[in-house]
C-alpha cells in the first residue's frame, strides 16, 4: 500500500513540475511584461535598467530557475490592480469558491444518488423514464444560460432570492462561512443549485448505469437466491459496488465544479477565484493568472491522488495491477 | 467510455445467410428509426441545419445592416410592431435588432465555429490515436500520458487558459476548441483500434506488404470509426456549448461575430429588469440545438455499441 502511495507522490511530483514548465511557457508567451510596466517614453536607459531589473535578461532556463525559486517561497508577484501578493489575493478568495464547491457537490450526491438507483432498479417505470429525460435536460442545458433563468425565475419574478452576491459570513467552530447564516444560505443556494444541476445529472446517469449492471451478476442472483431481503440486497451488495465508480467520479468532478465555477461566480457576482481569473484576464493582471493557475493546479494533482488512493482502497485489484506492471 | 470496446458492426450479430439480404447501413437506420425520441431529435437537427444555411433568406431583418435597424425600437417585447409594419415576434434588443434574425445569424456563427471545431479535432485526435495503437511502444506511451494529463483538467479550464494567452477571435476560439478536443478522439479511437490491430485482416494487410498509412486509414481506420463517429456528435454539442460558454464570458468571440452566447451575454444586462426575451429566446435556441445532437448522439451509441445488444 505504502509502495502505491509513494509511486503516486512521485508522478504528481513530476506533474507539478511539467505544469511549471507549461505555466512558465504560457506567461512568456503572452508577451513582454515590460511593455506593460514601463512608459512609452521611457529612455533606453531606463528600459535597460527595468529589464535587469526584472531579470529578463537572462538566458531562458535562467528565467525560469528563478521563477521556480520565487514560487518555493510563496511569492509570485504583485497583482498589477489590487496592488497585493497575487498568491495571498487567489488564496483570500478561495474559501468562497470552496465553499459554493461543497455546497453543490453536497446537493448532487444527495439527490443524484437516490434518482440514480430509483431508475436503474426500475428502468422501463414511468418515474425512471422521467429521470432519465431529466438528467438529458440536464446535461444539454447550457450552465450559463440555466443560471440566468435561475435569476430571472427567482430573483425577477418571484423575488424569492437575491440575484447575486456572498451574504454575510458567521463563523462556526472558528470557520468563517455564509454556510453558518440563514442569509448566507440564501445567496448561496441559486448559484450552488446551478453549479450542481449538471453534476446531479452525471451521478444518476452512472448510478443507474451501475445498478442495471450490477443487477445482473452472479453474486447478486446469489445473494437473492440466499433468500436475503431485497432492501439488504441493494443497499449492501449492490450499492457496495456502485461506489467505485461514483467516488472516483465525484472525486473527479470536484475539480470540474470548482474549474466551472468560473461560469457560476460571474453570473451571480460570487467573489470567488473565478470571478477573480475572469476579472484579471480582462485587465491581462498577470501575477494573478499565474497565481490562479498554479493554486488550480496544485489542487487538481492532490485531488487526483486522493482519488487514486481512495480507489485503491476500495478496490484491491486496481492496486494488484498497478503493483505488477 | 462503454463505446471504446466496439467491434465491427457488420459483423456482429448478422447471421452469415442475412448478411447479403440486408446492408448494414439500412440496418443501422431501421435501428436509428426505431427510437421516436432519435427521430425527433434527427429532424430538429436538421431543420435547425436549414434555418443556419438560409438564415439570409430566412431572416425578417439583416442584423448586420444597419439602414434596416432603428433605435427607436430597441428593447420591445415579443409580438410588438415596428412603425413599418414589420412584426418582431421575438422582441428586439438594446440596439433595436429583431430578436429572430439575430438567432437565426447566431445559429449559423455558433454552429460554423463547433463543426469546424469537432471537424478539425476528430481529423487530428483519429490519426494521432490510430497512429499510437498501431506502432505502440514508446510514442504510444507518450502520446496516452498527454492525453491523460489534458483530460485530467476540464475541458473549460484548459479553453479559458489558451484564450488568455492567444486573446479573442474566431481562429483562435477555434484553435482552443480543437486543443480541448483532440484528446477525446486520441483515446477512443486508440482504445478501438487496439482491438482492431490483432485481427487477421490486418495481418493479412501486412503481409501484402501494403504501406504503413494505407494500413491505417483504409484498412483500420473505417472499422475504428463507430465509437469515433459516437463522441464525434457528444463533442461538437459539447463544443458549440463550450464556445457559448467563453463568448459569455468575453474572452470567446469578438462581438464583430455575435454567436448564440454573444447574444445571451447582451441579454444579460437587461435581464434584472425584466426583459427577459433579450437572453431567454438565443439560449432556447442554443438549448434546442444541444439536446437535438445529444438525442442523435445517444440513439447512434446505442445502435453502434454492440455490447447493449442483447
Amino acid at each position: 500500500m505504502s509502495v502505491f502511495i509513494l509511486r503516486r507522490l512521485m508522478q504528481s511530483l513530476v506533474l507539478l513540475c511539467v505544469m511549471t514548465v507549461i505555466v512558465f511557457a504560457g506567461i512568456y508567451a503572452i508577451g513582454n511584461p515590460i511593455d506593460i510596466l514601463i512608459s512609452a517614453d521611457a529612455s533606453q536607459e531606463e528600459y535597460d535598467r527595468a529589464v535587469r531589473a526584472l531579470g529578463l535578461d537572462l538566458p531562458l532556463w535562467e528565467q525560469y530557475f528563478v521563477f521556480l525559486g520565487n514560487l518555493a517561497q510563496g511569492d509570485l508577484g504583485k497583482s498589477f490592480v489590487f496592488n497585493e501578493p497575487a498568491l495571498q489575493l487567489v488564496l483570500s478568495r478561495l474559501p468562497a469558491t470552496l465553499e459554493l464547491a461543497f455546497a453543490a457537490m453536497l446537493i448532487s450526491i444527495t439527490v443524484g444518488i437516490p434518482l440514480g438507483m430509483w431508475a436503474g432498479l426500475r428502468p422501463d417505470g414511468i418515474a425512471g423514464r422521467s429521470i432519465m429525460a431529466g438528467s438529458i435536460l440536464g446535461f444539454s442545458l447550457p450552465n450559463f444560460w440555466q443560471g440566468l433563468m435561475l435569476i430571472m425565475i427567482f430573483a425577477v419574478f418571484l423575488q424569492w432570492l437575491p440575484a447575486g452576491g456572498r451574504g454575510p459570513t458567521a463563523s462556526f467552530l472558528g470557520m468563517e462561512s455564509t454556510l453558518f447564516s440563514a442569509e448566507g444560505w440564501s445567496h448561496l443556494i441559486l448559484p450552488a443549485l446551478n453549479l450542481a444541476l449538471f453534476k446531479t445529472s452525471l451521478v444518476i446517469r452512472l448510478t443507474r448505469a451501475g445498478v442495471r449492471e450490477t443487477l445482473l451478476l452472479d453474486y447478486v442472483k446469489f445473494a437473492r437466491a440466499k433468500g436475503l431481503s431485497t432492501g439488504r440486497v441493494i443497499f449492501v451488495h449492490v450499492f457496495k459496488n456502485i461506489l467505485i465508480p461514483l467516488v472516483t467520479v465525484i472525486g473527479l468532478e470536484l475539480g470540474s465544479v470548482i474549474a466551472f465555477a468560473v461560469v457560476t461566480e460571474t453570473i451571480f457576482a460570487w467573489p470567488g477565484i473565478g470571478k477573480l481569473i475572469i476579472d484579471s484576464i480582462f485587465v491581462l493582471d498577470r501575477p494573478v493568472i499565474v497565481a490562479y493557475l498554479i493554486v488550480i493546479v496544485l489542487m487538481f494533482i492532490v485531488i487526483n491522488l486522493v482519488v487514486d488512493i481512495l480507489y485503491s482502497v476500495l478496490d484491491p485489484r486496481v492496486r494488484l495491477a498497478d503493483m505488477k506492471s | 467510455m462503454s463505446t471504446s470496446h466496439s467491434e465491427p458492426v457488420a459483423s456482429v450479430e448478422v447471421a452469415p445467410s442475412a448478411r447479403k439480404a440486408i446492408a448494414p447501413w439500412r440496418r443501422l437506420l431501421s435501428a436509428f428509426l426505431e427510437s421516436k425520441l432519435a427521430v425527433v431529435g434527427l429532424v430538429g437537427l436538421v431543420l435547425i441545419l436549414l434555418v443556419a444555411i438560409f438564415a439570409p433568406w430566412l431572416s425578417p431583418q439583416d442584423p448586420f445592416d444597419l439602414t434596416q435597424i432603428d433605435i427607436m425600437d430597441s428593447k420591445l417585447p415579443p409580438g410588438s410592431e415596428s412603425y413599418t409594419g414589420m412584426v418582431y415576434w421575438l422582441g428586439t434588443d438594446g440596439q433595436g435588432r429583431d430578436m429572430l434574425s439575430g438567432i437565426f445569424y447566431g445559429l449559423r456563427i455558433s454552429l460554423t465555429v463547433g463543426i469546424l471545431s469537432g471537424f478539425f479535432a476528430l481529423i487530428i485526435g483519429t490519426s494521432v490515436g490510430l497512429s499510437a495503437a498501431y506502432f505502440g511502444g514508446r510514442i504510444e506511451t507518450l502520446i496516452m500520458r498527454i492525453v491523460d494529463l489534458q483530460l485530467s483538467f476540464p475541458a473549460i479550464l484548459v479553453a479559458l487558459i489558451l484564450l488568455a494567452i492567444l486573446g479573442r477571435g474566431v481562429d483562435k476560439v477555434i484553435l482552443a476548441l480543437v486543443i480541448v478536443q483532440w484528446a477525446y478522439y486520441a483515446r477512443t479511437s486508440r482504445s478501438a483500434a487496439l482491438v482492431e490491430r490483432r485481427k487477421e485482416y490486418i495481418e493479412a494487410a501486412r503481409s501484402l506488404a501494403l504501406s504503413t498509412p494505407r494500413i491505417i486509414f483504409r484498412h483500420l481506420l473505417p472499422n475504428c470509426l463507430p465509437p469515433v463517429i459516437v463522441i464525434g456528435t457528444v463533442q461538437v454539442a459539447n463544443a458549440i456549448a463550450l464556445e457559448a460558454t467563453l463568448s459569455f464570458l468575453g474572452i470567446g468571440l469578438p462581438v464583430t461575430e455575435p454567436s448564440l452566447g454573444l447574444l445571451i451575454s447582451n441579454g444579460f444586462n437587461y435581464l434584472l429588469s425584466g426583459r427577459y426575451w433579450i437572453s431567454f429566446f438565443p439560449g432556447l435556441a442554443l438549448l434546442l440545438t444541444i439536446v437535438a445532437i445529444n438525442l442523435v448522439g445517444d440513439q447512434l451509441r446505442d445502435i453502434l455499441n454492440p455490447r447493449l445488444q442483447r
